[in-house]
């Protein structure tokens, strides 16, 4: 089965049309050396059926569905209505190329443009692009964009921006000569004030902090823009958690440049991690350094309004070495099930799955600290995430809570010094009271 | 039937008061001023209200517009655009797959890391390559990472080195992924064969030079012959050769990069393993080596110890990571079922009609359409519209027409040493009538372009918009709905 | 065509020398090559370039080109009216499509470049 539809009687008619004697007489230019003198070693072809079974045996590996977790840190699990799943997998949405063809693709570029429509009504900023790989690239190239605005070596990027994220970052940034800077936190959670004026000089081209920050602190946002504008950076704000966003004011109107983010909590499943959804949203001026495709309204020859991949000249195909970023085929099809997703909630629909999230997290943090010896890590305010601090190592009461079916949060000890006795905790709407107490009642048996 | 309806902007169609969903009631006490200070929002300004009856339609309508592969034959060069098989998404959507968090404990992910580890171990088989990553989103990411691991082991052996040569027919992200990673780029000319030439080459290979970035075979479809000497003269000034597998669909099962000395590849799962391309991603770009480079590769490395896997991310040579997590995983599965679908026969049957098609398709519009280079092709030809220039008519007017005869242009004007190419990849997926049907529809076009040539220049006639002003768009950019009052 | 008071560069630029200050812009032959024009980034006043150098670019809606200061010096002025309606280039190549003034550097440079004749003369050659 190689859904080839070809058959030998074509083969022959084909050949003789081509005016040779066999297939392979058409691989002569590569070198008789360097061809493969027998079959690859794979495993022999498998039956749709075997297919099936196969994947169903290892799907059985994953021993997770039988816990209660409430894991996040930068993956959430959030309800996902039936029609997301429905609409995008129709074959018109998940078998075409990138929109080259304007005339034949208008399903696929309105439905971009809504899109950034939506990111630019949620971020608050003027302009969105249609997509980047992750929230971690996202942040990579917000930096860098912030990098080519203002043409200065040195970037800040707070150290409670998720790891991952500042991972990516540091690993793009190495080798073009710049000067990454981590700016420490305080015991809100928040970034530390007195730090980052430290470290904020006229040499600095942007600061990066994300909000909800990993530890699921709300940074104060219109302070950074501040701070940062007046020694002539930029702020550039990453939304990991963006359904935060149907509840908190929109970065761009509290001073952010550029807001970027990961969009996986609207409407993609966790799948071990990818696809996920990068997106970026930026002020109009900063439009030509902008990475990645951007779709734009225009009109046909009889003055009908359609929509085109606009302002490509920032992109690799042509600007080659000088484009704004390499990126080429980028998350269209999660930005699209991201559209169906927001439409799907609409206005309200967002606000309340906000509110659910945030009232949930509250009640679960009440709950888990009333209990001896379990309190906040942190001061600031929180979406539906937070940190705790137990009696003991975070690894050894994990261990045990798994023993109770239950997954209670992730370790921050690898990551940051001093965290060693907590867990970041998440919280969201798939969390009824039931589960919330069973983690009460869970730990608090552990800790007995 | 489409044709009959302007669909509006889900925004135009909004109004106050719908839901396409009902969330269910709090079932916590509720807490008041629980943000007391923080910046809230009192509306989220233009946020569309719609039934979800009205939303289905909106989305339905949208698709009906995109042409798409389960549709008709789609000859984008370079672009691969092959059948994307059923059974593999459906194995994609498995919840054993899709509801498993990435930061869940080892334990209780063995099927996911088991099925990694598994393709990984298929890709080098079939590449002929070392090591692999499969954490990279898309080629251009996989360039990305394949070039900072050339630059980690120079810098490693003390001087990052300078260059990067690209030949003058690459894709686009090539100059700009090398560019991203801290190189400047030199191109190299092609010969008149239309692939690397060797002089040139020899002259521009120093030891300031971190690798060759190649395209092979080439975007005119043509075989590098040369593959071997040009790796010789890159190695031997201590330099990479770095693969770009974008045209891998030309010679899996016949050949394997590894095999002709290639350091770096990169592979596009959703080309040549089938994934779809979803309208512009998500695709997958696994990176493989040769074991010098493995140290390099990102974090964390897929590890199996007596039947158990672990990832490892104690590797202090490694460039670090370039995405969160492991890679785009649900696209990896798809890629996973095709190769298990195929086996070794299937793959090699899959280059085999690749290059049969292209090449029936070249030779049935030889001499109608202009064809630069007369070198013999593997996957895709690149013909230009020299002929038909004659009578004014470009290859945007020749692809445009091809809209109205209900099927998908070529890729247009690249590669750029082509000028008004058109550049035509039929990939295996087509049976000789859709084969036939678009040598006719190009036939009848060249006629049309002698005979009406207005036809084609306003073309297309019958699509759901017509030729859009692009200039418009760039001059006035309107990028996003804004409520007019 | 091609006014004969304007110097010219095979990268198809052209230069009028006014002063100790030229006027460059780009070529009826190069704003043809390029079609509608829907954006030019110009430089910042003070900028310094060496002659060969890219001085501005000029981007129509597939295409990005350099424009290449024909002799060095330091821009005095760029033409701010090309940021809202850079087609002036497409009207006006030669005239109000001008891109930048510099303060001429060396005016020793000026002799290598090609007087209205002689780029006729190359652009024939181009068309063959």
């Amino acid at each position: 089965m190689s859904y080839i539809p070809i058959s030998d009687r074509d083969k022959k008619e084909m050949l003789a049309k081509i005016g040779v004697n066999s297939v392979e007489e058409l691989f002569s230019s590569i070198p008789e050396n360097v061809r493969l003198k027998q079959e690859l070693n794979l495993p022999a072809p498998l039956s749709e059926m075997e297919v099936l079974d196969y994947f169903t045996e290892k799907g059985k590996k994953n021993d997770f569905s039988r816990y209660l977790h409430f894991l996040g840190g930068g993956a959430y699990e959030h309800f996902i209505p039936a029609v997301v799943d429905y609409l995008s997998s129709r074959s018109e949405f998940v078998t075409p190329y990138t929109p080259y063809q304007p005339e034949v693709s208008q399903g696929t570029l309105q439905a971009i443009f809504e899109f950034q429509t939506l990111i630019c009504q949620l971020t608050g900023l003027d302009i969105a692009n249609a997509s980047l790989y992750d929230g971690a690239t996202g942040a990579a190239e917000a930096i860098l964009m912030g990098y080519r605005l203002k043409n200065k070596k040195r970037l800040l990027v707070a150290s409670n921006v998720n790891p991952q994220y500042r991972e990516v970052i540091y690993t793009y940034t190495k080798n073009l000569g710049l000067e990454m800077v981590e700016i420490p936190y305080d015991k809100t959670g928040k970034i530390d004030q007195a730090g980052l004026t430290a470290s904020l000089n006229d040499d600095t081209s942007v600061l990066l902090c994300q909000s909800p920050n990993y530890f699921g602190v709300i940074e104060d946002i219109r302070s950074l823009a501040e701070l940062a504008h007046n020694q002539g950076a930029l702020l550039a704000v990453v939304i990991s958690e963006p359904v935060s966003l149907g509840l908190l004011e929109a970065p761009g109107k509290l001073g952010a440049d550029i807001v970027t983010g990961e969009a996986q909590s609207f409407g993609l499943p966790l799948s071990f991690g990818g696809p996920f959804l990068g997106f970026m949203a930026c002020r109009k001026e900063f439009v030509r350094q902008m990475p990645g495709r951007i779709a734009g309204q225009t009109v046909d020859v009889e003055g009908r309004r359609g929509f085109v991949l606009t302002l490509s000249t920032r992109e690799q195909h042509i600007r080659r070495e000088k484009a704004t970023s390499n990126i080429c085929t980028n998350q269209a099809h999660c930005a699209l099930r991201a559209t169906i997703f927001l439409e799907t909630l609409g206005r309200e629909g967002l606000k309340k799955l906000a509110w659910l999230n945030l009232q949930k997290a509250a009640y679960a943090a009440e709950q888990l600290t009333s209990l001896p010896g379990v309190s906040r890590k942190f001061t600031g305010q929180v979406f539906n995430e937070f940190v705790l601090e137990f009696p003991d190592c975070w690894e050894k009461i994990d261990k045990k809570l798994q023993e109770k079916g239950i997954l209670g949060g992730l370790a921050l000890g690898h990551h940051y010094t001093g965290l060693e006795n907590c867990a970041l905790i998440t919280v969201t709407e798939v969390h009824n009271k039931e589960k919330i107490d069973a983690y009460v009642q869970a730990l608090k048996e552990v800790l007995a | 039937m489409i044709n009959l309806i302007r669909e509006p902007l889900i925004f135009e169609i909004s109004s106050p008061g719908k839901s396409a969903v009902r969330l269910p009631e709090l079932d916590v006490p509720e807490k008041k001023d629980l943000l007391s200070g923080v910046p809230l929002r009192d509306d989220i300004e233009g946020f569309p209200e719609v039934s979800e009856t009205e939303l289905t339609r909106h989305f339905v309508r949208l698709s009906q517009m995109n042409y798409c592969v389960d549709f008709g034959f789609y000859p984008l060069g370079s672009c691969t655009m092959k059948y994307n098989p059923k059974i593999n998404e459906k194995v994609a959507a498995m919840p054993a797959f899709t509801m498993g968090h990435p930061l869940l404990p080892e334990d209780l992910v063995q099927g996911n890391l088991e099925l990694m580890k598994f393709l990984e171990k298929l890709l080098l088989e079939i590449t002929g390559m070392e090591a692999i990553t499969l954490q990279p989103a898309a080629g251009a990411h996989g360039e990305l990472t394949g070039m900072m691991l050339i630059r980690a082991y120079h810098t490693a052996q003390g001087n990052p080195r300078k260059y990067v040569l690209i030949p003058d027919s690459a894709h686009g992200t090539n100059p700009s992924s090398a560019h991203l990673c801290g190189y400047i780029v030199k191109e190299i000319k092609s010969n008149e064969r239309g692939t690397v030439s060797v002089e040139d080459l020899e002259k521009e290979m120093t030891e300031e030079v971190a690798a060759l970035m190649l395209t092979n075979p080439n975007t005119l479809g043509v075989f590098e012959s040369d593959i071997c000497q040009i790796a010789d003269i890159v190695h031997a000034k201590g330099g990479f050769l770095y693969m770009d597998g974008a045209n891998l669909n030309a010679m899996v099962g016949v050949a394997r990069p590894g095999d002709m000395k290639v350091d770096v590849l990169h592979l596009n799962l959703h080309k040549t393993f089938s994934t779809p391309h979803g309208g512009g991603g998500p695709g997958s770009g696994p990176v493989a080596v040769k074991k010098i480079l493995e140290p390099f590769l990102p974090v964390p490395v897929i590890e199996e110890k007596d039947g158990r896997f672990h990832l490892n991310y104690n590797r202090p040579l490694s460039i670090g990571r370039v995405k969160s997590f492991y890679g785009q995983f649900l696209v990896m599965l798809k890629a996973l079922a095709y190769i298990l679908t195929l086996g070794p026969q299937g793959l090699r049957e899959v280059a085999e009609v690749a290059v049969l098609n292209s090449n029936y398709i070249r030779k049935s519009l030889e001499g109608i359409y202009h064809l630069k280079y007369e070198t013999p092709t593997l996957h895709e030809c690149v013909f230009s519209d020299k002929f038909q220039k004659e009578y004014g008519v470009s290859n945007l007017d020749i692809s445009k027409r091809l809209l109205d005869y209900g099927l998908h242009p070529p890729t247009m004007s690249f590669p750029l040493i082509v000028h008004g190419a058109l550049m035509i990849e039929p990939t295996e997926t087509e049976s000789k009538r859709d084969l036939d049907l678009f040598i006719e529809a190009m036939k009848a076009i060249a006629e049309e372009a002698r005979e009406k040539p207005e036809l084609l220049k306003t073309a297309p006639h019958v699509t759901y918009v017509r030729r859009l002003d692009e200039v418009q768009a760039a001059r006035n950019p309107v990028l996003r709905w804004e409520k007019t009052s | 065509m091609y006014p004969e008071n304007l110097y010219y560069t095979k990268d198809h630029e052209w230069l009028k020398v006014e002063g100790d200050e030229a006027i460059i812009g780009i070529t009826d032959f190069a704003q043809k090559q390029l079609g509608d024009i829907i954006y030019v980034d110009l430089p910042q006043v003070g900028k310094v370039v060496e002659a060969h150098q890219s001085i501005a670019s000029v981007e129509s809606v597939k295409s990005v080109s350099d424009v290449f200061s024909p002799v060095s010096g330091e821009v005095m002025a760029v033409n701010e009216a090309l940021s809202q309606t850079p087609d002036v280039i497409n009207k006006d190549p030669h005239g109000e499509g001008w891109i930048v003034r510099i303060r001429i550097k060396n005016k020793e440079e000026l002799n290598s470049l090609l007087k209205a004749a002689d780029y006729e003369k190359y652009l024939e050659g181009l068309e063959h």
